[in-house]
């Protein structure tokens, strides 16, 4: 285990124009120096906390987890593929009765399962084993797989996708995405895995004990865009051999199977890769929210996968790319609506001037705004999962989503802090993560995917 | 089954209208906005047209009376009905032009109203009727239930005294819908619309407007000096229920208000559609896959429009929906028009800042339609009423709580 962070560069939030002088390297000391100081003032250096201290420590590094034995199976060609969803010609916005009932279930758990550990996960910088038992009970890892390959899914499963995120970001983020990052790989593999990718791997999710995995699309650079890569595939014999660093992946200290992007012959492409592979290394990312998803990178060096690893073609990619920002936008809308039935009770009993502070237009016209854009933001990320559900095109569709979800979710955090004052910039109310969180719609790519 | 594409049933009607809209609308849509107040005569063949669609069936009840709710129906089918088909019809006609749309005989705003709350005896009566919208006075706007024109009965008629601005087609129309109070006293309640056809003793319209935009469209002040209508000729009932309130006359907002949002959505669509291939020809696609921030500034500001845009247009979409199956829909009209309002306005504006002086000039109808659509988050309730609307709704709130 070393400390040492991956590629970049530590700039403590400095552009690479500030030269310390001496005065300022002086201040720079104090502060350490204080810092110090206050920390065993408060006695805040507990044994027992080394633990947190960690798995929250930024760039600590492991090998990836052992992984089990993912047995070859099947033959090449063609996998299993689910239908596309029927279309009716009708608009409607009701959700199916299946898709329903999922989604009370969902619910359910968010309400009474990830809120209460939403707090304690944060800090922890990772989803609690019981947490995420429960979300295999409830079938999170095979709702995208077909029935056909012992998954749940009769049809393109993207609705009940979005709707599942939805009501899982209203619960919590963080611990929403650690419940889905399993199923983004199980989906990928059922849309478009081979028929021996899928003898080999999907077995694992179907069954009892799931193994964690996750969908590695970004890379740790400004301006990042997932169409051009910097981590590279080349040939090697049958095979591959993968080269550089993942960023955003959830899960990555105990994930056993990663879907990795990276470039290959000029053209993005999925690979998998089983964790124990040789060159493998994770290295924590705690960011700024999301944290509960235990946020890691994936440092990728001299990895040799076998023929097997290429998993869909550079149309597939786009596709996984698409569905990955489409369920960052349902998660998005799931904490907005959590941001919403937080505050529209705290201005409802908060007095200011002898009178609720919702008797003010300033604060009023806020609520509304959060409301008019939240369906808003809703409304765009259905349209485009039931286009791709029905198997029509949904490029634009996501695009539109994910943009909005971007500008006008993140201006609903900001507000949900604003909105409560001072006591929205503590941590006595959720206010301040769901504002963490909802910085990663637009920033994340891949982790989930519906 | 969650589905938002355009309905099915509805694609034949949209592209009529589409097309009604370039070769009609748009062929005149500068000429009328040159010369404000001139009666646009090519109007007249087209409404004939619309009415015999109308007569065919083949509208699918699109249109100002299209708001109508029905009573019947299959219990849970879902329906797309003529709550949609004239929201998607309106939509692609103010593709073409707002001001020209608003001047279509017989597709008036107060023919919305009185499909909205008349009886099947007043409906049959006032059929085929052009009829506009009176509300607005000199000293109430936005506090409709402040309004000073009085409507006293005498005998078998009212006697209406009072003085109405902003009269859309007020000039043209055959009729307009007056809101006038029986008693000041009782506040809200006592409003109550009646029907005034033109011609009427003691009904004058004064003048006209000139306005920022929409100028095919008349704006006409008319005044009520005693001027006796047929009780019958009061829409809904005319007891004083203060316990409804206002209820019953702003139950016309309902479903006229994802009517203008529609408008303000077709509006900016005629917009982005230009400014989309005008930046194509300045060699700026938009790719929907790249991150917005990896494209150039234009493209990037145009996918944000076309987002807001979406936005709109299905909350629109939402609102006409839940009319058609006969859901409560007072929040979800007022967040669309809300919605609607603001980003038509920003749309508009923000095409022109991208075109540069090719937007800005009138050789081309970007500046036109960055003027035309100011006025749709302004009539039927401004953005702030929407946004007090939608706040007392998800706030619980009265209008007296929250002012």
């Amino acid at each position: 285990m070393s400390s040492t962070p991956s590629n970049t560069q530590r700039r403590r939030g400095l552009a690479a124009t500030e030269k310390a002088d001496p005065i300022g390297l002086a201040i720079a000391a104090l502060n350490r120096l204080s810092q110090s100081s206050l920390l065993d003032r408060f006695g805040l250096r507990k044994t027992a906390e080394d633990v947190v201290y960690n798995a929250t420590k930024s760039g600590f590094r492991g090998v990836g987890a052992v992984s089990r034995q993912f047995a070859r199976a099947g033959k090449r060609g063609s996998g299993k593929r689910v239908p596309s969803a029927k279309r009716t010609g009708v608009f409607d916005l009701t959700p199916s009765e299946d898709e329903q009932m999922l989604v009370d279930v969902v619910t359910e758990y968010a309400e009474e399962v990830l809120r209460p550990a939403a707090a304690d996960a944060n800090e922890a910088c990772e989803a609690p084993q019981d947490v995420l038992k429960a979300s295999l009970e409830i079938g999170l890892p095979i709702l995208g797989v077909s029935e056909e390959l012992e998954g749940i899914a009769t049809e393109r499963s993207t609705v009940a996708g979005v709707l599942v995120a939805e009501a899982l970001a209203q619960g919590d983020m963080g611990l929403a995405v650690a419940t889905l990052a399993p199923g983004a790989v199980s989906t990928a593999l059922s849309l478009w895995g081979s028929d021996e990718q899928q003898a080999t791997y999907l077995p694992a999710f179907t069954g009892d004990d799931v193994p964690a995995a996750a969908l590695a699309l970004a890379e740790p650079r400004p301006l990042f865009d997932p169409l051009s890569l910097e981590t590279k595939a080349v040939r090697r014999g049958d095979g591959f051999v993968l080269d550089g660093v993942k960023s955003g992946v959830p899960r990555g200290h105990d994930a056993e199977l990663f879907l990795v992007g990276a470039e290959l012959d000029g053209e993005p492409q999925l690979f998998l890769v089983e964790s124990s592979t040789d060159g493998v290394t994770i290295e924590n990312d705690p960011s700024m929210g999301v944290r509960a998803a235990g946020i890691s990178r994936l440092v990728l060096e001299g990895v040799e996968v076998a023929s097997i690893a290429p998993l869909g073609d550079a149309a597939t990619y786009r596709d996984a790319v698409r569905l990955a920002r489409l369920g960052w936008c349902a998660l998005a809308v799931g904490t907005s609506q959590a941001v919403l039935d937080y505050v529209v009770p705290y201005v409802n009993e908060r007095q200011a001037f002898g009178e609720p502070i919702s008797n003010r237009q300033s604060v009023a016209f806020m609520v509304a705004n959060i409301a008019i854009e939240l369906q808003s933001m809703r409304l765009l990320t259905y349209k485009a999962a039931a286009r791709a559900a029905q198997g029509k095109s949904f490029d634009r569709e996501v695009a539109l989503a994910r943009k909005l979800c971007t500008e006008k979710g993140m201006q609903i955090g900001l507000d949900g802090v604003q909105l409560l004052g001072g006591h929205g910039y503590v941590k006595e109310h959720p206010v301040e993560r769901w504002y963490r969180d909802l910085r990663a719609i637009g920033v994340m790519e891949g982790g989930v995917l519906v | 089954m969650i589905n938002l594409e355009t309905p099915k049933k509805h694609r034949a009607l949209i592209s009529q209208a589409h097309q009604v809209a370039m070769n009609v609308l748009r062929a005149n849509s500068r000429k009328y906005d040159a010369h404000e107040h001139e009666y646009p005569v090519e109007l007249d063949m087209l409404a004939a047209m619309i009415d015999g669609l109308s007569a065919s069936g083949q509208s699918e009840g699109a249109g100002a009376k299209g708001v109508r709710r029905s009573e019947a129906g299959d219990v849970g089918k879902v329906k797309n009905a003529a709550n949609m088909a004239s929201v998607l019809s309106i939509q692609e006609m103010c593709w073409g032009d707002v001001g020209l749309l608003l001047s279509m005989p017989r597709q008036g705003l107060g023919n919305s109203a009185i499909a909205s709350v008349a009886n099947e005896e007043q409906h049959e009566r006032f059929d085929g009727l052009w009829a506009g919208m009176a509300i607005t006075e000199p000293g109430c706007g936005s506090d409709s239930a402040n309004i000073q024109t009085t409507a006293v009965l005498d005998g078998d008629e009212y006697v209406i005294n009072g003085e109405k601005i902003f009269v859309t087609a007020g000039d043209r129309c055959d009729a307009v819908v007056v809101w006038a109070t029986l008693d000041k006293s009782l506040g809200r309640a006592a409003i109550k619309s009646f029907v005034v056809p033109k011609g009427t003793d003691g009904m004058t319209v004064e003048r006209l407007e000139h306005k920022l935009g929409i100028r095919s469209s008349d704006t006409a002040t008319i005044r009520f000096e005693n001027c006796r209508v047929p009780k019958d000729n009061l829409l809904g009932s005319p007891d004083i229920d203060t316990k409804q309130g206002f209820a019953g006359a702003m139950a016309t907002f309902d479903n006229t208000r994802p009517l203008v949002a529609s408008m303000a959505v077709g509006c900016a669509r005629a917009s982005l559609d230009l400014t989309r291939d005008l930046l194509a020809e300045a060699g700026v696609e938009i790719d929907y896959d790249r991150p917005a921030n990896v494209q150039t500034a234009a493209a990037a500001a145009y996918l944000q429009m076309e987002a807001d845009w979406e936005a709109a247009h299905l909350l629109t979409l939402q609102a006409a929906w839940m009319a058609d199956n006969s859901k409560a829909n007072s929040l979800e009209a007022s967040m669309a028009k809300a919605k609607a309002g603001r980003v038509g306005s920003d749309i508009t504006l923000r095409c022109v800042e991208l075109c540069g002086t090719v937007g800005y000039s009138e050789q081309d109808l970007l500046e036109k339609w960055a003027r035309d659509s100011k006025i749709l988050d302004i009539f039927e309730g401004t953005q702030q009423i929407q946004q007090l609307i939608v706040a007392r709704r998800i706030l619980g709130k009265t209008s007296a709580d929250l002012k």
